[in-house]
Order: C-alpha cells, then structure tokens, then sequence
C-alpha cells in the first residue's frame, strides 16, 4: 500500500503552483513600488531642474535672482566639510575597530562599548547636531565653522565606520593571524601586514558610504548653524560655510516659483556628487576583490 | 661543532631496535602539564622529553589533544581565550611560561606548520620573505637569498622560480603546503612543528613532505602530528601515542610499532580502535 496518495499529491500540486504564482506577483509589486516611485521622483527634479544647470550654475554664488543663482559656494562647502570629516571620522573609527577586535580584552567594558556604538548608530542626527553645538561651537568655541561641522559630521557617521570596519577585520581567516604570530610577530605587525591589507577593501567601502550619507546630511549642520546664504569661499576650516543640501533646503523655502527649479538643479548635482562617491566604492570593492 | 648533526647519522646507522643507547639532548621537557579549554580538560599530566635533532611523532585518534599539545609547545594555544594551564614546559632549559619569557622569542626559534596550508594572500615571494622582514631584514639581496635558499630547503624552488611575484593563492595544496614550510624556515627556527601537515595532500604530494621531513631532520628538531600511523613509522625516531588526553606510552619509533608495552597502544596500531 502506498503512503503518499497520488490524488492527494496531483490535486494539492495545482494549489502549491498558484500560490507559488501569487507571492512572485506580490513581491513583484512590492520591489517595482520603489522603483515606480524613485523613478517618478528622478524625471521631476530632471525635467525641473535641467533648465537652469549649466556651467554659470557651478560657477556662482548664491544670488537673490534665480536666474543668477549658484551653487559654487556648497559645492566647495561641502569639499571642504568632508576634507575635515573623511581623514578624523577613518582615522577614528579604523583606530577605534582595532583595538575593539584586536586589542581589547573580552570583559563587561568591551562588551558595553561594543554593545552602545551600534545604538549609536540608530542615533537621530539632530541629536548629534545637539551634541556638536553643545561641545565643539560653544564648549571648545570653534564658531560656526567648518571645524565645528566636520567634527559633528565625524562623530555622526562614526558608529557607522566602526562597525563596517569590524566586519572587515572580523572576516580575516583565523588561519591568517596563526600563520603570522606562528612565526613570531606582534599584535601590532600582525595588524600592519596582515589585517589592514586584508580589511582595506571593506574598510574603504564602508567609509566611503558613509561619507556619502555625511554628505546629504542637513539637520546636525543647521543645528550647529551652518549658514545658508554666502557670496564667498571659505578660506580655512575656520570659516563659516554652507553645503550642498543646506543651500537646496533654502532654495526649496524660497515663495518663488524659480528657485523650487534651481533646488532641483541642485539636488541633481548632489545626486552626481553621491553617484560618483558610490561608484568609487564598487570600484574599489572590485579591484580589491580580484 | 657539528655534533648534534653527526649523532643524528650515527643513529641513523643503526636504526634498528636492539638495546642501543641513544644519546641525544632534550630540546624540549614536559613536565606535569596540564590543560583545560574553559572546563573541559584536554591534557591530563603529560609529561615527555623532546630530543633534538630528530623527529618526534604525536599519534592517536581524533579528539585526544594532539593539536592542543603541540599547540601548547610555542604557545600558539593561548590565542583560545579560555585556555587555563598549570605543570611546565621548557625549552632549551627554560620555563616558556615564566613570567618576562617573551613568546615573539620562542616563536621565532619554533617554527610551525599547520593542519590546512595558509600562505598569506600575497605573491610567493612575500610569504617567505615575511618572516624575516617582520624581524627586522631590511636589505633587498639578504631577502632574495633568503626566500631561494628557503624555497629551496622547501623543494619548491624548481617550480616557482619564474613565478615569484604570482599570489600564493594560485598554487594546488601540495605546493601551498610546501610554501609554508618555506616561509617557516626562513626564520632559520630550531624546531619545526607540524600538525597533520600532509592531511590535506594527495599521495605524491605527500610522498614529497615526507622527503622534506627527513631531509630537515639534520638541521631541525621535528615534531609532527599524524593520523597516519604508516608515516609516524616511516619518518619519525620516538612516537608519543596520546589518549583522551593523556600519553600513554613514549617510545624509540620501532619499539613503540614492534613491541608496544601498553595494551591500548597495540589496540591502536592494529587498528582495533581510533
Ligand atoms: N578552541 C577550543 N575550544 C574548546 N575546546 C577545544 C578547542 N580546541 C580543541 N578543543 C577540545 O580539546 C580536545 C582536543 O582537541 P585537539 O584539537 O587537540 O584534538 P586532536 O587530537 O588534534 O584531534 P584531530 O586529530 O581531530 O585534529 C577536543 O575534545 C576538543 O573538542
Ligand atoms: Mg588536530
């Protein structure tokens, strides 16, 4: 006698296979939701903010004319904010992953730090802007400077860096460290030769993505007061500045018709500045990966 | 000068088991040692005596502490954070464990090779040259020396010489195997360690390691763990047999195959169990 009942089996094959049909539907429709809207949302700020893109647009100050206004002022703003953010927020974060996997010694306080740096990570950034008025513009009197901003930014995507950096190292074979301490090196020449050339890769990626997230970010820079209207370049890290999604959100605050098309402007040129940032991290993921 | 070397050969010359006495130094005594991975003890009051100069193999089957034994010889065990230990070892007369050792020292004198091949993911030449580098060998000409003369001792040169800038990683498992003992001795190290170093190894390539294992023995103490009983007999001069633990019996290589005193370890080598 047979077990499995060849009705049962023939009649509930017609059941799985529609049901199988359903889901790829539904998640078909759920994948192309995004998209729809994304893609929606691209052919606005293209169709509006091509008019006004042109090289007098990179090359100009802002203006209280829409036909006059430009970008040059965020766009070296937020050059400037990065040259600050990229070296402390790499330098840290890589240091601070380290010694957290390297170095620390695995007890309560290790566990605690661990444990908080990825809360930290889920911190809302205007409380980081809190934090960067609090101590870098008013406690170590920075102003409203680049300094004082990149330093927020810094601390803003740190728990970010960290934690894609102990990724990185933590995916090194164990084999590898064997094989180096086996033959007598330090921790510390371990990590040089062995760990960072592996982890650069994903160290890299990492930062860079979260660089690309410092870069759109506006509500920590107009906590700290970031300015929003200026007719010069900064001269040092001292100065005062604007960004680019700064100088957007103004535009788009703007009772003129023509300025909401010059933010489109805008946000298309961040969109290139971000695209650019991304494809830097793929570039590198590959070349790293062969 | 050349004593150690020339004992070795007199040995040799009479191999076979009569009541000989062997005379060779102690490179390594075990004394009383114990182990424990957090709760779970995996030696129990091991205690042997490693001679120089020769080849020393660690039988016995899985899950019986081979690796953690000769793990704990360069103290590459320590890397298990829960790892507890009390009785001692020593090396060249003193306590590895003493406070103010320094462990670099030890690792630098005992080289090891491990179970599955790691050649570090650099070109070929990078693997053997890492070790001298890492202590200090700056000079372009010393390190070429070096990483020939090593590949070299490693039977590998003919094979790799036109390619040694190429990843490691492009190499089959044998020639890995062979890269990694290479780069070990190219820290010119006093004793080699070696856990399972052919496990991973087709039978040519084995047949290779062995060679190498018997070629080395003149100038290196040898401690190797094997699965393989027919190998321990053919390339080593004392076997430990180790079970659950703990050795059961410590002997001149013949002795221990010909004539084993323990019940467990004819039981053993006859294949009755392990
Ligand atoms: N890192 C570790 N943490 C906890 N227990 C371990 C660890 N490594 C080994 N052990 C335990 O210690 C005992 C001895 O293991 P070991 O690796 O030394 O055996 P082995 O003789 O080398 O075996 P094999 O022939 O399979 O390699 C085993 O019971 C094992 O489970
Ligand atoms: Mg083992």
């Amino acid at each position: 006698m047979n077990l499995v009942d060849k009705q049962t089996v023939q009649s509930s094959m017609t059941k799985r296979l529609v049901k199988n049909r359903l889901a790829n539907s539904l998640f078909f429709l759920a994948a192309a939701f995004g998209i729809v809207v994304l893609a929606i949302l691209l052919y606005r700020i293209y169709s509006e903010g091509m008019g006004y893109l042109d090289w007098n647009f990179l090359t100009s100050f802002a203006s209280r004319f829409p036909e006059e206004a430009g970008i040059k002022a965020a766009i070296v703003g937020s050059l400037w904010l990065m040259a600050v953010t990229a070296p402390v927020s790499l330098l840290l974060g890589v240091g601070t992953a380290i010694y957290l996997e390297e170095y620390a010694k695995e007890n309560k306080v290790t566990r605690f730090i661990r444990m908080n740096i990825s809360n930290l990570a889920g911190v809302p950034s205007v409380v980081f802007g809190l934090l960067g008025l609090t101590v870098f513009v008013r406690l170590m009197e920075m102003g409203r400077s680049i300094m004082a901003g990149g330093l927020t930014m810094s601390l803003l995507i740190l728990p970010i860096i960290v934690v894609s950096s102990q990724e990185a190292i933590r995916a090194i074979p164990k084999e590898q460290y064997e094989a180096s301490f086996a033959m007598g090196a330090t921790r510390w020449q371990t990590v040089l030769r062995v760990v960072l050339p592996a982890a650069i890769p994903g160290i890299l990626t990492g930062g860079i993505l979260a660089l690309s997230r410092a870069i759109g970010e506006t509500a920590p820079l107009l906590m700290i007061g970031a300015l929003s209207f200026i007719a010069y370049l900064p001269e040092n890290v001292w100065s005062g500045f604007t960004v680019l999604p700064i100088q957007i959100f103004n535009w788009t605050g703007r009772p003129q018709e023509e300025f909401h098309l010059v933010a489109s402007s805008g946000i298309i040129v961040l969109l290139i500045v971000l695209l650019l940032m991304n494809s830097i991290a793929v570039l590198i993921r590959n070349k790293f990966s062969k | 000068m050349n004593t150690a070397a020339e004992r070795k050969h007199t040995f040799f010359a009479n191999t076979v088991a009569d009541e000989q006495e062997y005379v060779s130094k102690t490179i390594y005594n075990v004394d009383h040692f114990n182990l424990w991975y957090g709760d779970d003890q995996a030696l129990y009051d091991v205690t042997l005596a490693i001679p120089e100069n020769q080849v020393t193999a660690i039988i016995g089957p899985s899950g019986c502490g081979k690796s953690t034994f000769i793990k704990s010889l360069n103290r590459m065990v320590e890397l298990v954070p829960s790892v507890k230990m009390n009785g001692s070892i020593s090396y060249a007369g003193q306590d590895i464990f003493s406070s103010g050792y320094k462990v670099e020292q030890l690792r630098t004198d005992v080289g090891m090779v491990f179970q599955n091949p790691n050649p570090f993911p650099k070109s070929i030449y990078e693997n053997v040259a890492y070790g001298p580098k890492i202590h200090g060998i700056r000079k372009k000409k010393v390190l070429d020396e070096i990483v020939e003369k090593s590949l070299k001792g490693a039977a590998l040169w003919d094979e790799v010489k036109d390619r040694l800038q190429e990843n490691a990683s492009g190499l089959s498992g044998g020639q890995q195997q062979r890269l990694c003992i290479a780069r070990c001795l190219a820290i010119e190290p006093d004793v080699i360690l070696m856990d399972e170093p052919t496990s991973a190894l087709d039978p040519i390539a084995t047949a290779k390691v062995e060679e190498l294992v018997q070629s080395l023995k003149k100038d290196y103490s040898i401690v190797i763990v094997t699965h393989n009983m027919q190998q321990a007999a053919r390339i080593s001069d004392k076997t430990a047999f180790f079970l659950n633990g703990e050795v059961v019996e410590f002997e001149h290589t013949d002795k221990l195959f010909s004539n084993p005193e323990d019940r467990r370890t004819e039981d053993y080598i006859t294949g009755r169990f392990g």
